[in-house]
């Protein structure tokens, strides 16, 4: 027994070893990312904003354009390299299952964007044009590209932080999404 | 004797300041008000720095917010709150006392607590064992008989 308590330092050392590389791991492959924080705003509605339409400035657009159904809000620029890795995955989003997003072009420029849904395909309902980062700022974003999820009272019930893929959207989305719907059919009946 | 001089001033080192924009204030009392925000508020994208030692995007729009809350004539609490509303907790470098917090308040006391538990608890036992044994009238004379051949012995 008293031998044996002489290998309790290396148990231990080889326990945090054991804890070391698997948060390694985990923020290799994308399930932990430190980076990411709970978004102040959650379970609370859409921030006011009073901002022109990317594709018609002459539009003002509103949060309330954003309300009445469950959507994706996308935080998107032409400079984030990330929304590029990210767009084909949207365009799919929007196109095969119907999923409404709506875009948040944060800090951008005007002629850049408008060429870049030119040429990528645009999955946006609409797109506001946030030159100054204000309304990034009311949400929280700290970075592009983010995506949060409206449920139909316009309310935020989910933010995350990075690029959507397929393996997010299972995870963390579409669980979400089948729980608004069932909770906008109980509002409704 | 130059060279001494010369090494002990290599030690010094002034503090570097990453801030590229400077912000210029009506009287001194804001501006030091902005010095003390930026230390005290946490650049939301970087892991560990406060906003004066951050050049990230986000560190640098937080900076010129604050500038304008500090002209508008907001108060702290009001400008804490503004930052709160966005960020959450994470931005405070000295968080509120909440649930979610409560654990970053009391664990240094509870650490500080174990550690003297486990400190009285090693004393306690290490003086249990110094205890003298006293020995019976018939271990005492075999004890005596032992030392006596270890002294014949020898």
């Amino acid at each position: 027994m008293g031998r044996l308590k002489l290998f309790l330092p290396l148990l231990v050392f080889m326990l945090v070893l054991v804890f070391f590389y698997w948060m390694v791991a985990r923020i290799g492959d994308g399930g932990y990312n430190p980076q990411s924080l709970p978004s102040a705003l959650l379970n609370k509605p859409v921030p006011d904003f009073q901002l022109p339409q990317l594709e018609q400035f002459q539009n003002t657009l509103t949060e309330q354009d954003m309300q009445g159904q469950i959507a994706l809000i996308n935080i998107w620029a032409t400079w984030c390299p990330s929304c590029h890795v990210e767009h084909s995955y949207l365009n799919q989003l929007a196109s095969e299952q119907g999923i409404i997003i709506y875009g948040v072009n944060y800090k951008d420029e005007a002629a850049k964007a408008l060429r870049w849904l030119q040429q990528k395909g645009n999955p946006y309902r609409f797109n506001v044009f946030d030159r100054a980062g204000g309304l990034g700022l009311d949400l929280g974003v700290t970075g592009a590209p983010e995506t949060y999820l409206i449920d139909h009272r316009g309310f935020i019930r989910l933010r995350y932080q990075g690029p959507l893929n397929e393996r997010v959207w299972q995870e963390k989305f579409a669980p979400l999404i089948q729980q608004l719907q069932s909770e906008q059919q109980e509002a409704a009946g | 004797m130059k060279s001494l001089l010369v090494l002990v001033l290599l030690l010094f080192s002034l503090p570097a300041l990453a801030v590229i924009e400077t912000y210029t204030f009506n009287n001194d009392v804001d501006q030091r008000r902005y010095q003390s925000f930026v230390e005290e508020l946490r650049c939301p994208k970087c892991q560990n720095q406060n906003l004066s030692g951050s050049n990230s995007p986000i560190a640098a729009d937080l900076r010129g917010e604050l500038y304008r809350l500090i002209n508008e004539g907001k108060s702290d609490t009001e400008i804490v709150q503004f930052m709160l509303d966005r960020y959450g907790d994470f931005i405070l470098y000295r968080p509120r006392f909440t649930p979610q917090t409560a654990i970053l308040w009391l664990a240094p006391a509870i650490l500080l607590l174990s550690g003297l538990v486990v400190v009285v608890m090693v004393l306690r036992r290490r003086s249990n064992s110094d205890q003298l044994v006293d020995l019976s009238a018939a271990e005492q004379q075999r004890l005596q008989t032992l030392l006596d051949e270890d002294r014949s012995d020898a």
